[in-house]
């Protein structure tokens, strides 16, 4: 009896919904069929690299970089401290951490739009502690908040779990051999966290280059993000072909970036999450 | 001194992290509609919300699709898991691929390309497309949560079963599935959370006049602020939050009793989602 056969019925499943769906993005990308009958042709690329679009594709970029070091400068602190003896229910404070993801996306990225609009309570508050108020709402910084806000936690997770695996004996071991506490942690601490904080890094960048949702509900204008830029294309638009072909592109910017990552991962340290 | 920089510092993150929440469940309580004063507690934003005729229909679309799909992708899932578990060499390399894409993909790609098949395939946008959409991006998931428990099942319980007698069917049903159990329910609640969780998916695969929940808040936050969505995203929170406790709880219990028999064997942890790594079980213990 040919013991593997159980799952059979999921290599069907995924070859109908998940390969065919893939070659067919494919397919639509290097195809045209404004002639009689369909034609092979790279024109949907070339639209891609028009000026318009690479503004786009420059600006997605930009705030989904901005967005990942911003999470790095504020998650990797909060994760060194989480994994020292700061707090001593540990496990709570990981929990404080973790809950906050498991509310629907939306509804945190709305939860901004209360509090960021004109006499939303931001402004309530500054102005009552005397501060000039703050419009930021459907602009660029008000995006780079929201993906802040949403993907945070993906940053400090993956970097706390490689951190609180580092064996104390190695500290101890490097502050018997005379470092102080910046060259420890420079020497020591910081390359060891390195897989930790690539795989978070992946974990901002990806969704937040991704993203159509939080650049629509707090951005402004229609098409900000390359996201936004691919929903218009297959909802409004419909013009699946140019659709597909900046997916395609969207695609091959995050398997350089993964490439580009794992160049600097060392081979052996397995990532500690994936 | 430092440690108490430390934790501020902590603090103020948490601040961040739960403020807007905590914002926006005490406004669905305001009984002024303008966000900046305080008008008296009411409830009737709930009451509205139960009234709404299209968000309580995308209520029921979003129950509808997530019990569903969970429940097929639980049967597909824990098939595969068994097969997989059962299969060596490039075989298991290629299904285990094949596993992460909709795992790894961006899920605006899933989207798209779900509906360009469904289009392909003339099929009409609505709850069928949907469903298939939503068991799709769940089936993965069952699996990651079915095969760390095949793993630490005992290989000779199933032979011995069938030496003593038992057909293959009667000796799954009998030997392995109860061992697998706590495993496959936890992956039906995880397809069921990430089922009335997703909003990318759905928003490129259903029709005119079928929405879920997340769909129906997008279009209603695209409008602007509604008190009655502040009522909606307390509910919604709540309701994850209990789930979220569920699921833990049980890995807790799973965890115990691994660790009891001595197994070192790691359960799948899929980055805080729902991870069992992140979220030791001595925590739920102290509570």
């Amino acid at each position: 009896m040919n013991r593997t056969r159980p799952m059979l019925p999921y290599m069907v499943w995924m070859t109908i919904f998940i390969v065919v769906p893939l070659f067919l993005i494919v397919y639509y990308a290097f195809t045209s069929t404004e002639f009689n009958g369909v034609a092979l042709t790279l024109d949907n690329f070339r639209r891609v690299f028009q000026p318009v679009y690479m503004k786009v594709l420059w600006r997605s970029v930009k705030l989904a970089v901005v967005s990942t070091a911003v999470c790095l400068f504020v998650g990797y602190p909060a994760a060194l401290i989480m994994a020292g003896n700061a707090f001593s229910r540990k496990n709570t404070v990981i929990m404080l951490f973790v809950i906050p993801m498991w509310m629907n996306f939306l509804l945190r990225t709305y939860a901004w739009l209360t509090l960021l609009e004109r006499s939303g309570f931001v402004n309530q508050f500054l102005a009552r502690i005397g501060l000039p108020s703050l419009n930021i709402l459907y602009t660029d910084s008000a995006v780079v908040l929201g993906m802040v806000y949403n993907f945070l936690p993906f940053m400090i997770l993956p970097i706390y779990s490689v951190l609180s695996k580092i064996d104390r004996g190695v500290l101890e071991a490097a502050a018997d051999l005379g470092a102080n506490k910046v060259v420890t942690f420079l020497r020591v601490i910081l390359p060891l966290s390195l897989p930790g904080v690539i795989s978070g890094i992946t974990m901002v960048f990806m969704p937040a280059l991704t993203t159509f949702v939080i650049s629509r509900l707090l951005g402004g204008g229609q098409y900000t993000l390359i996201g936004n830029l691919i929903e218009q294309q297959f909802l409004v638009v419909g013009d699946w072909g140019f659709g597909s072909a900046i997916s395609m592109v969207m695609i091959i910017l995050i398997l350089i970036s993964m490439a580009v990552m794992s160049f600097f991962e060392d081979g052996e340290e397995g990532r500690a999450l994936w | 001194m430092v440690r108490f920089l430390q934790r501020t510092y902590v603090y103020l993150i948490f601040a961040f992290l739960y403020a807007p929440i905590a914002v926006l469940i005490s406004l669905s309580f305001n009984a002024a509609r303008s966000r900046g004063s305080w008008g008296g507690f009411t409830l009737q934003w709930y009451v509205e919300l139960f009234q709404d005729r299209v968000i309580m229909n995308s209520l029921y679309t979003t129950l509808f699709i997530g019990i569903t799909s969970a429940l097929v992708a639980t049967i597909i899932g824990t098939a595969a898991a068994i097969g997989i578990h059962n299969s060596r060499g490039w075989q298991k390399k290629l299904v285990m691929n094949l596993t992460y894409i909709p795992v790894l993909n961006p899920e605006i790609v899933t989207g798209i390309s779900l509906m360009i098949l469904f289009v392909f395939a003339k099929l009409q946008f609505g709850y069928l497309t949907l469903l298939l959409a939503h068991i799709t991006f769940n089936i993965p998931y069952v699996i990651l949560s079915v095969l760390p428990k095949l793993r630490q099942l005992d290989k000779n319980l199933y032979e011995a079963a069938l030496d003593l007698g038992a057909e293959p069917w009667y000796a799954f049903l009998k030997v392995i599935l109860p061992e697998i159990m706590p495993g496959v329910i936890t992956g039906l609640l995880l397809a069921f959370t990430l089922s009335i969780d997703d909003f990318v998916v759905s928003f490129f695969t259903t029709g005119s006049g079928v929405a879920t929940l997340s769909i129906t808040v997008y279009s209603m936050a695209r409008r602007g602020i509604n008190p009655k969505l502040n009522a909606l995203s307390t509910i919604m929170f709540v309701a994850v939050l209990l789930l979220l406790i569920i699921v833990n709880v049980r890995q807790a219990q799973d965890e115990k009793k691994a660790r009891r028999q001595n197994d070192k064997e790691n359960t799948f942890s899929l980055v805080g989602r729902a991870s069992a790594a992140d979220i030791d079980p001595e925590w739920m213990q102290q509570q």
